[in-house]
């Protein structure tokens, strides 16, 4: 068993806000990140994937395709995005990082055929990051 | 569904690793230019891991506001800036980052209520780090 990672940045903008909560709430729970006019981040998004070598091409998996994956998945829907808005997993859950790794992980995990996805990280900054293993 | 959350601080200290019951060559033998007398700094990257699950309602495995305000306190104001062979933790123990990372991990444990703590990684230099999760194995 050999683990893979490959890494792509993407940059978007974000809020959080529970429409459940009172105003007072929502500034007490998530301070400055609950202005309504949003706020942006360079995310780094790190996915491991998992397998055997194929003993042919020597490959775990073919970085052409995964590349090709996480643009059409993840890039081309959430990068130069407001998540809140044009991400519809995000139109009733908040974006934060824990709720991003999982998202990206479920648009994923469907559509790796060759490798099995072990892990998705997800850097809001180089300061705090995410890990999600599809656990329940 | 279960997440894992790592936030990494920064702060400075001084030490000396030197243990009384060697002699000076064994001292020196063990803990070369780190048994230099007037002890030396370095620049430490902590990085915590807590997980749990995303609550529903907040989206969060904790919140940041919590963790941050515990390191501050109980963390970073006790060692930022100290020479740490005076301190009570290494009254006994030889201030290695090893050691650091294992006093570090207790703090959280005993202290720190708002979400699960895996484990304590610290960057003594760029060039070495050290992992502590209690004895558990480390998740990759």
């Amino acid at each position: 068993m050999v683990y893979l990672t490959r890494k792509a940045e993407f940059s978007a903008s974000h809020y959080y806000h529970n429409p459940d909560f009172t105003p007072e709430e929502n500034q007490r729970i998530f301070g400055k990140c609950n202005n309504p006019n949003g706020h942006g981040h360079n995310y780094t998004l790190e996915v491991t994937l998992k397998g055997d070598v194929n003993p042919r091409s020597g490959f775990v998996v073919d970085l052409k395709q995964l590349k090709e994956i996480l643009n059409r998945e993840v890039l081309d829907a959430m990068d130069h995005r407001f998540l809140n808005k044009e991400v519809p997993e995000f139109a009733n859950r908040i974006p934060t990082t824990e709720n991003l790794a999982i998202a990206i992980w479920q648009r994923l995990a469907p559509k790796l055929k060759a490798a099995q996805l072990h892990r998705v990280r997800v850097y809001e900054t180089p300061d705090l990051f995410v890990d999600f293993y599809g656990e329940a | 569904m279960k997440a894992y959350l790592t936030r990494r601080y920064m702060f400075s200290a001084s030490h000396r690793l030197h243990r009384e019951e060697m002699s000076p060559q064994e001292n020196i033998a063990t803990y070369g230019k780190c048994n230099n007398p007037y002890g030396h700094g370095h620049n430490y990257a902590l990085e915590i891991t807590v997980s749990g699950s995303v609550d529903e309602t907040t989206g969060m495995v904790c919140n940041l506001t919590d963790l941050d305000g515990f390191v501050e306190r109980e963390i970073v104001e006790r060692f930022d800036l100290q020479n740490l062979n005076v301190l009570p933790e290494f009254a006994r123990d030889v201030p290695t980052t090893e050691n650091l990372c294992t006093a570090i991990y207790d703090i959280l444990r005993r202290g720190f209520r708002n979400a699960h703590l895996e484990k304590v990684r610290m960057e003594e230099t760029m060039m070495n780090s050290f992992e502590y999760a209690g004895g558990a194995e480390i998740r990759r």
